[in-house]
């Protein structure tokens, strides 16, 4: 979150809406560590990454969805995951993700 | 040690708390409810201060409070489960808790070429970076832009200052190759717990370093916490390589890895 803050900061006094989301597990190989965090506002704009590139596009539908619906959530990607996504790690990891409106 | 049942503060919502910790590199941990009754409740943890927010009650923010610093020393983040009042061994509540340590160090002995590259590589990598140097004319703001300290002053003597509070994420690099100078650095860093230090110097600088080192009572064990000459075996020569072939070497230290290329190993990529 530490290199989202300019960011966050900047979209929290324009009134933006922003949900964050954030890697809390890991499970096998995944290339970023839990903490990595990616912000989504309501336009669409993106700061920050969760995966190599791996599940960030699904990540902005869900974020766009949070924030629509106030609803915070725990989504999970995997190769294993065979319902619910057809994206997953390339690396063949699974990993969690909490997201969250920027409302505290 | 305080806890929230204490006298919580209201003043500045939670979000400002953390990124003001944050910005001002003083350690905070954020324990987040993942799943549970009150699934995005939140408590701000501090070492040394009260906590800000709930978890939704008493017990279980005082449990959590105390997991958090110990999380937060430890440098370590991930999901905890805990009863609804804290009790251990139950799987009521999933509670985030994320880490905020402060940067790691990197302290750089000698204001030579190879310096500022190496701090602009080490600033890229989250190193918090002090260059150090006795020589007021070499040791400049001016020339060293990207550091976050340029500290005139010779090195045991900085050591004497800051040593204590080296860890194993922080790391000294003893770039001076001057016997004079880095003779007592590098007699000093072993005094510390610095998990890297790296000392620059040819195959021949090294030799004769080695020897001097052993007159002045380092033992076997020190010279083996030595990484000199400093660096992987990458074939560096510009000092922006060498700061590449530095700050690699560090990686593979804390991973424990021996910086083989991926295409002749097997296993999992990522450390």
């Amino acid at each position: 979150m530490r290199e989202l803050l300019d960011d966050l900061d900047r979209w929290r006094s324009a009134g933006t809406a922003v949900a964050m989301a954030r890697v809390v597990d890991l499970e096998g190989s995944g290339p970023r560590l839990v903490g990595a965090a990616m912000a989504v506002t309501q336009d669409g704009e993106v700061s920050g990454s969760v995966s190599g590139g791996c599940v960030e596009g699904a990540v902005v539908v869900e974020a766009l969805e949070v924030l629509a619906t106030g609803d915070r959530r725990m989504v999970s990607f995997g190769y294993s995951d065979d319902e619910a996504f057809e994206v997953g790690l390339t690396c063949g990891g699974t990993i969690h993700l909490f997201i969250e409106p920027l409302d505290w | 040690m305080s806890t929230s049942d204490e006298q919580p503060s209201f003043e500045q919502p939670l979000f400002e708390q953390l990124r003001d910790a944050i910005r001002a590199e003083s350690p905070v941990a954020l324990a987040t409810v993942v799943e549970g009754e009150f699934t995005g409740a939140k408590l701000i943890v501090q070492p040394a201060a009260q906590s800000s927010g709930t978890l939704g009650n008493a017990d279980l923010d005082r449990v959590v409070a105390r997991d958090a610093r110990g999380e937060l020393a430890a440098g370590r983040s991930g999901i905890r489960h805990y009863g609804l009042h804290g009790e251990a061994r139950e799987g009521a509540v999933s509670v985030f808790i994320e880490s905020f340590a402060p940067p790691p160090r990197m302290l750089i002995f000698g204001a030579v070429d190879f310096t500022a590259a190496l701090a602009r590589v080490a600033k890229v990598l989250g190193y918090r970076v002090t260059v150090c140097d006795a020589r007021a004319v070499f040791a400049t703001k001016t020339r060293f832009p990207m550091a976050d300290e340029v500290v005139v002053e010779w090195p045991n003597r900085l050591l004497d200052e800051v040593g204590a509070d080296l860890g194993e994420r922080d790391a000294i690099c003893i770039l001076t190759h001057d016997a004079k100078f880095d003779v007592p650095a590098v007699v000093s860093s072993l005094a510390t717990d610095v998990g890297y230090i790296g000392v620059m110097g040819s195959r021949r600088t090294h030799d004769d370093r080695t020897r001097r080192l052993i007159d002045a009572g380092v033992d076997e064990a020190g010279l083996a916490r030595l990484r000199s000459p400093i660096g992987l075996d990458i074939g560096a020569r510009t000092p922006e390589e060498t700061a590449v072939s530095i700050t690699a070497e560090i990686i593979a230290r804390h991973t424990g890895r021996d910086a083989k290329s991926l295409t002749i190993t097997d296993g999992p990529i990522h450390g």
